[in-house]
């Protein structure tokens, strides 16, 4: 087999069930190829090799015994340095104050990895606490986009799609509080999928804003992501705010997709000014696909889209304020050397061990929170979602999904716009109003820029509709094959990790 | 002196530590005094990533007890975060109820010398409470026990009617009776279930003119004994105050002091000119509580006669009373005790009479308690038993005295002393009539006086008797023998 890795994680699975190749193999040359490429993209901020080749090989056994396996069973999975571990990674958040931090339990999503039988192969990269849209926020250096090294790969979940989009894991997970797992998959040229609100439980997500936060997958193909959702979405009794509903059979709609008497809102304020002209042909082609293939278009209006950014810069800053609060050195995490006082050791542990992202956040959303300007901030914002949220429902009365740009632009230099808090803000501009809303949003590949970088076409669908988005992301995936495409630091590291 | 009157205002904030198993917001055992930080888990230790779960059986005791505080019972009810600094809360957020309190507009009916009175009650709410600091004996630091982190208090704000020392003191006692009542809690003062912070001031007319003098927050009070001293304290530290400073209440400020227990005194904490930023705002990882309008019903209807009620019932019911009711309700143990003998000797009155009198006399000596059953060793049969041989008159009254106390000493029933003591009483005629004739024969004097119309000698003649039949005679068939005999 001339790259194991450059089959998907379905291709891996059959190719595990007919015996061509083997769980230690896949592990292997995940490993491998994390050794060779990951100096260059550093997806990863922790690995386990050791512990990983002894998962795949016990399952590599159980599978010779005939034993009936988990849905992952031996696909290297990697996953977002914000989700707890107990199996001897830290769990850093990618900040100096929880840089030694090791969780005493396992997220419900790890646990649900490992029940599937999948193998975590190492923690990604993010900015820290999930805080930014490059990945450049990581106490521990930036991530660097596989198909173009001098740019970045989007954040927060940074370190996930660039893993997939360098062929490190076939899978991973990101968390998406207003872009984070849409705007990377974008900008890496995977899919990534954030979904519903309470479709996935966020216990041992560590927070960044509760009520946005939502834990989802990253592929290289929609099947991929399919079959990762399948897994990890579900009801569970330590998250409140999980939702007890069955989960619907997300390969058999992704092998079902059809475009045809598919109505898709164009919703106008997607397409306006700030908009890259080459992204807006790609997305607009992609649409032509699905109107070619019988879809019919329908021009929806957002009215409240222009206050989406700020409105979700104030709730997620407050509630940010608000779940950071308990990193103060007393307990867990960086403490400061020979503080005089109680009060000089929190406040100089907080100073010491967050970044200046994280400090900016916490102090707008103490702000917001602060007596005599909640009612003007914070509570307008909630108001403003609720309009955001009704703009969305009543689009969802007219048409089954929202396609349009996830990001405005292709990828960016490192460092263009580290200097400019607000510019980079407005890379969430299209994502923040699915969290916004609660609702589930796709960012799936549609073309290259002339430049060669990808371009992530958005598909947003009301409450647990991610069966339809999947579906519908299917289609242009079909048509266009963009997942067979290479990042151009692949070529010849092909034979380095073959087996 | 100018033409003045003083009045006291207080309202009062009490914390209840609910009966739970388990903590409000994961599945920790609720503890008390057992190794520091043996009763954790990620979620109690705010560890980053965790997520609350509410408690539904704290929620349901909470409704349990503000239904019977007359509150009104949210339909719709949330939580929020109340943000402070400090070691012993490790999410350095306290999940709490803020302007959607679980409880609301209710009143708690208080008894004093002066007769019933309505306290108004503002709201009625759920909150975990932080864990304790242990300070080092030796060295610069303190040491942090979480066990407690995380267990259930539903907080109990007055209106400030309260006017006096005795209907403070009434407010907590009621509050505690009705509580323990509902089973809602143990309301264990010596471990700390029952925390009180009454509001002070005073209202002073002089010259027709009125003055508020700034209010005062006293801090965690953890006796009734505390509160009573210290609201007294305040009420006349703040008249001294007045008298010296003029100095008046502004809005929205108050100070807060401290109680301590070995002056007598309060102390300044805290002044707090401005009112903290506890940064308030609903807590996002908890759905909201609707409860249904069917279950509130269930939980009203299903609502234990409450103190007040029974006392009542008792005096119409038993004839008893006030005072004896009111002991007899004091707690629900001594309540439920007490009907079960009343219920098994058919005899309310003198049962009444058996437990307030010689019962709590006999373990009062003994430093035994009616509400620690386990150790104690009358049960409601036992008495009964002593009771109905009283009333039926196999014994006297005297003789059951030592009787009772023979019963708490040791394991034998009522009958089997008697039995084996001998104590029955004499009411065998022949035998009575022989000891009255030798007793009228021994006292040519008294029976002279009697007959020359001095009813009283009767008297010293039925205590000659008693005391030549060792106290068995039965007296009353003895006083009807002797009556019969003199007359004759």
């Amino acid at each position: 087999m001339a790259d194991l890795l450059e089959l998907t994680a379905t291709e891996m699975t059959a190719a595990l069930e007919r015996r061509e190749t083997t769980s230690r193999d896949l592990v292997a040359a995940s490993l491998a190829r994390m050794a060779s490429l990951d100096g260059q993209v550093h997806a990863f901020l922790s690995t386990r090799s050791e512990a990983a080749r002894k998962e795949a090989e016990a399952i590599d056994r159980r599978r010779l015994a005939g034993e009936k396996l988990g849905p992952l069973a031996g696909l290297p999975v990697a996953i977002k340095d914000n989700l707890c571990t107990s199996d001897g990674l830290p769990t850093t958040c990618a900040s100096r104050m929880l840089e030694k931090f090791h969780a005493p339990y396992d997220a419900n999503v790890v646990e649900k990895i490992r029940a599937a039988d999948g193998v975590i192969v190492g923690k990604t990269n993010l900015d820290e606490f999930a805080m930014g849209s490059s990945t450049e926020n990581s106490a521990f250096g930036p991530t660097h986009n596989p198909w173009n090294l001098d740019l970045v790969p989007g954040g927060s979940s940074g370190g996930s799609a660039a893993a997939v989009a360098a062929r490190m894991a076939p899978l991973a997970l990101g968390s998406d509080t207003g872009g984070s797992i849409r705007l990377p998959a974008s900008l890496c040229g995977v899919v990534g999928l954030k979904p519903t609100y309470g479709r996935v439980s966020r216990y041992g997500l560590v927070a960044f804003a509760s009520s946005l936060d939502q834990i989802g997958p990253f592929g290289r193909t929609v099947a991929d992501v399919a079959l990762m959702l399948q897994v990890i979405a579900g009801w569970d009794g330590r998250d409140s705010t999980s939702v007890n509903r069955p989960a619907p059979d997300y390969a058999a709609a992704v092998r079902s997709a059809s475009a045809q008497g598919l109505r898709i809102g164009l919703p106008r304020e997607f397409f306006a000014a700030g908009l890259d002209a080459e992204v807006e042909r790609l997305v607009r082609e992609a649409i032509a696909v699905y109107e070619k293939a019988g879809a019919k278009l329908v021009e929806v209006s957002l009215p409240h889209f222009a206050y989406a950014v700020e409105t979700y810069y104030i709730v997620a800053t407050a509630e940010c304020s608000s779940n950071l609060a308990r990193y103060d050195g007393v307990h867990y995490g960086h403490r400061t050397a020979e503080p005089s006082d109680l009060i000089e050791m929190m406040s100089r542990s907080r100073a010491e061990g967050f970044g200046p992202e994280v400090k900016r956040r916490i102090m707008l959303g103490t702000y917001v929170l602060s007596s005599g300007y909640y009612d003007a901030y914070y509570l307008k914002a909630l108001k403003v979602r609720q309009l955001i949220k009704g703009d969305l429902d009543r689009a969802f009365a007219q048409v089954d999904c929202l396609m349009g740009p996830t990001s405005p632009t292709a990828a960016w230099p490192l460092g263009a716009k580290t200097a400019d808090p607000l510019a980079m803000y407005l890379s969430d501009i299209y994502t923040v109003s699915a969290n916004l809303a609660t609702i589930p949003a796709v960012s799936v590949p549609c073309g290259f820029t002339a430049a060669g970088l990808p371009v992530g076409l958005q598909i947003m669908g009301d409450v647990f509709t991610e069966d339809r988005l999947l579906a519908a992301a299917a289609i242009i995936e079909r048509e266009r094959q963009d997942w067979q495409r290479r990042p151009g630091m692949l070529a010849g590291d092909g034979k380095a990790v073959q087996t | 002196m100018t033409d003045r009157t003083v009045k006291m205002i207080v309202g009062l904030e009490v914390h209840v530590q609910l009966k739970t198993r388990t903590k409000l917001f994961c599945g920790c055992q609720t503890s008390f005094g057992d190794e520091p930080n043996s009763h954790c888990c990620p979620v109690c230790l705010g560890l980053p990533g965790v997520l609350p779960v509410m408690n539904r059986e704290a929620y349901r005791l909470s409704v349990m007890a503000a239904l019977a505080l007359h509150c009104t019972v949210a339909p719709h009810t949330k939580w929020d975060r109340k943000h402070y600094y400090y070691p012993d809360l490790p999410k350095n957020y306290q999940i709490s109820q803020y302007d959607l309190p679980l409880g609301s507009d209710g009143y708690l009916e208080i008894e004093t010398e002066a007769g019933r009175k309505k306290i108004r009650i503002l709201r009625a709410h759920l909150e975990e409470d932080a864990g304790k600091l242990l300070h080092a004996e030796h060295g610069d630091y303190s040491e942090v026990d979480l066990n407690r982190t995380g267990t259930p208090l539903l907080e109990i704000v007055s209106q400030p009617d309260l006017a006096t020392v005795e209907e403070v003191r009434a407010y907590c006692m009621s509050l505690r009776q009705i509580v323990t009542y509902l089973g809602v809690s143990e309301a264990n003062m010596q471990m700390g279930h029952m925390r009180f912070e009454p509001n002070i001031n005073l209202h002073i007319t002089e010259n027709g003119e009125k003055h508020a003098t700034p209010i005062v927050e006293l801090k965690n009070l953890n006796s009734f004994r505390a509160v009573e001293r210290g609201v007294a304290y305040e009420e006349r530290r703040q008249l001294a105050e007045w008298d010296e400073t003029h100095s008046r209440m502004k809005a929205g400020t108050k100070t807060t002091r401290g109680f301590n227990d070995s002056t007598g005194e309060t102390f300044v904490q805290r002044e707090k000119e401005e009112a903290n930023d506890y940064r308030y705002f609903p807590e996002p990882d908890l759905v909201v509580v609707e409860p249904k309008p069917e279950w509130i019903d269930e939980l009203q209807r299903g609502l234990p006669e409450l103190p007040l009620e029974k006392k009542n019932r008792f005096v119409t019911a038993y004839g008893l009373s006030e005072y004896d009711a009111g002991v007899l309700t004091a707690t629900i143990e001594m309540a439920r005790y007490f009907e079960r003998v009343a219920e098994l000797s058919a005899a309310p009155k003198p049962a009444a009479n058996w437990v307030t009198q010689g019962l709590t006399r006999e373990i009062n000596t003994r430093g035994l308690s009616i509400e620690s059953a386990a150790d104690f060793p009358v049960t409601a049969e036992r008495l009964a038993e002593l009771v109905k041989a009283v009333e039926q008159g196999t014994i006297s009254k005297t003789i059951g005295d030592t009787v009772l106390s023979e019963m708490i000493d040791g394991k034998n029933s009522a009958a089997e002393i008697i039995a084996a003591k001998g104590l029955a009483q004499v009411s065998d005629t022949a035998a009575l009539e022989r000891m009255v004739d030798e007793a009228l024969a021994a006292n040519p004097g008294p029976v002279a006086d009697y007959r020359a119309g001095k009813k009283q000698a009767l008297g010293r003649l039925m205590g000659a008797i008693m005391k030549a039949s060792g106290g068995k005679a039965n007296p009353k068939v003895v006083s009807g023998i002797l009556e019969q005999k003199l007359h004759q």
